[in-house]
């Protein structure tokens, strides 16, 4: 068997090979759902805000579907959203996007997963991107979610869980990351 | 619902997130343990991006700068195969490329390293395997740069690479180096790798058999994704 090529830091320039072009922008007019902005700081140990850090999400559609070969559910693909987007951070060191809700979609066995959108955190200083989820607040299905469930310490799971809020009529979920000290975001070895 | 999850990550392979040594990564990863997570669809799915159209040139780094002009510096030709644990190619995979100039200078604002930037040159590329998992790509060999992580910090001449691999769990940014290069051995990013055998997996090979007469040299290098698990997986009701 060979072995995994090791992981590295994107290091401070990752700029120029991978946030060039503006990718964060998940839905256009005819994407189906219901329209959301994600957003957030990345902070440090220290608790201060990293501006060279970069997100990348995964998601399914409004329905529930991944656009995957592997999701062989028999719900409707969404052709004009691939649920994938990468954000490196504005002046004010804001990641976002702008994307819909995702539909649940089951986990192992025979549970349902509550609405999450996968997350992927890369920035100078990190060796290694770490894994996490970002969970809706607003989410019956949360309470049974297995994930958040194997959480179970209770400020912990609250790590994985954006806040709902509003601004100029729009719907925007705020999800800050703290990479390590208090408060440190819940990350998965997956 | 069955699903075929992949292998786990080979911490044995990778870095740890804090590394002393390398002194950004000590405030910047988890030190809480991870939680394990079964994978599900949200996992063994993930971006392909296989279809995706590169514009012409995206391969070629010495030319793209839309300048007309070749960038300066040595040019090299970079192969290699993308292949996951159980040595299957791993096709149409997208490869982001990024690196230093021939001096030693980034073209980005926060490089303030007093070198000199080369108009005709960017630094990015891109590129996707083929059915064999090969990929090509040519470039000029980046030039070692200065640091401030302790005195004197140089980082050996170094180029990224991004990948996404065919699931959500493959995803993989790493660097490779170049043989012979006396930094290595001091750089503690290199060093961060925690087995030797893991570091000499950062190394490209001089590959004469690449190697363009009167125009190029060749080097070689291989990536190795998580492979994916033999039986499909039922997790506990």
């Amino acid at each position: 068997m060979r072995k995994q090529t090791p992981s590295q830091t994107v290091g401070p320039f990752y700029a120029i090979g991978l946030t060039r072009q503006p990718m964060n922008v998940m839905a256009v007019d005819a994407t189906q759902g219901e329209r959301i902005r994600i957003e957030g700081k990345v902070f440090d140990g220290d608790g201060v805000a990293i501006p060279d850090v970069m997100v990348e999400i995964w998601q399914a559609n409004s329905h529930g579907r991944y656009n995957h070969p592997d999701d062989k559910q028999e719900k409707p693909l969404d052709p004009t959203f691939t649920g994938w987007g990468r954000s490196g951070t504005d002046e004010t060191y804001f990641y976002s996007f702008e994307t819909i809700k995702p539909g649940p979609v089951p986990g192992s066995g025979d549970s349902a997963q509550a609405p999450h959108v996968n997350v992927v955190v890369f920035a100078r200083g990190m060796l290694v991107h770490a894994y996490t989820r970002i969970y809706f607040d607003d989410e019956k299905l949360n309470d049974s979610d297995p994930v958040l469930r194997s959480v179970k310490n209770k400020a912990r799971r609250s790590t994985l869980i954006a806040q709902h809020g509003e601004r100029d009529g729009k719907t925007v979920y705020r999800f800050d990351i703290r990479l390590q000290g208090e408060g440190e975001t819940v990350f998965f070895d997956m | 619902m069955k699903i075929q999850t992949y292998n786990p990550r080979d911490w044995r392979s990778h870095p740890p997130y804090s590394f002393k040594a390398y002194g950004s990564s000590v405030k910047r990863g988890p030190l809480k343990k991870l939680v394990p997570l079964e994978q599900t669809l949200s996992e063994i799915t993930g971006p392909l991006f296989g279809d995706i159209q590169l514009a012409p040139g995206e391969t070629d780094l010495t030319r793209n700068a839309d300048t007309g002009k070749e960038a300066m510096g040595e040019r090299i030709i970079v192969v290699g195969r993308v292949l996951d644990e159980d040595d299957k190619p791993v096709a149409n995979t997208l490869i982001e490329i990024w690196q230093a100039n021939a001096a030693g200078r980034y073209h980005h604002p926060v490089d303030q390293h007093n070198a000199p930037l080369d108009p005709n040159f960017i630094g990015a590329g891109r590129c996707v395997t083929n059915d064999k998992g090969e990929y090509r790509y040519l470039t000029i060999k980046p030039g070692a740069y200065p640091w401030l992580n302790h005195a004197n910090a140089w980082r050996p001449a170094h180029i990224h690479l991004s990948l996404f691999g065919p699931s959500f769990v493959t995803r993989l940014v790493t660097q490779f180096f170049f043989p012979g290069d006396p930094l290595i051995p001091l750089d503690p990013i290199f060093n961060s790798v925690p087995t030797k055998s893991g570091r000499e997996r950062l190394m490209a090979a001089y590959a004469h058999d690449v190697t363009e007469p009167e125009f190029a040299l060749g080097y070689r290098f291989d990536i190795v994704l998580r492979g994916r698990r033999a039986t499909p997986f039922e997790g506990p009701r």
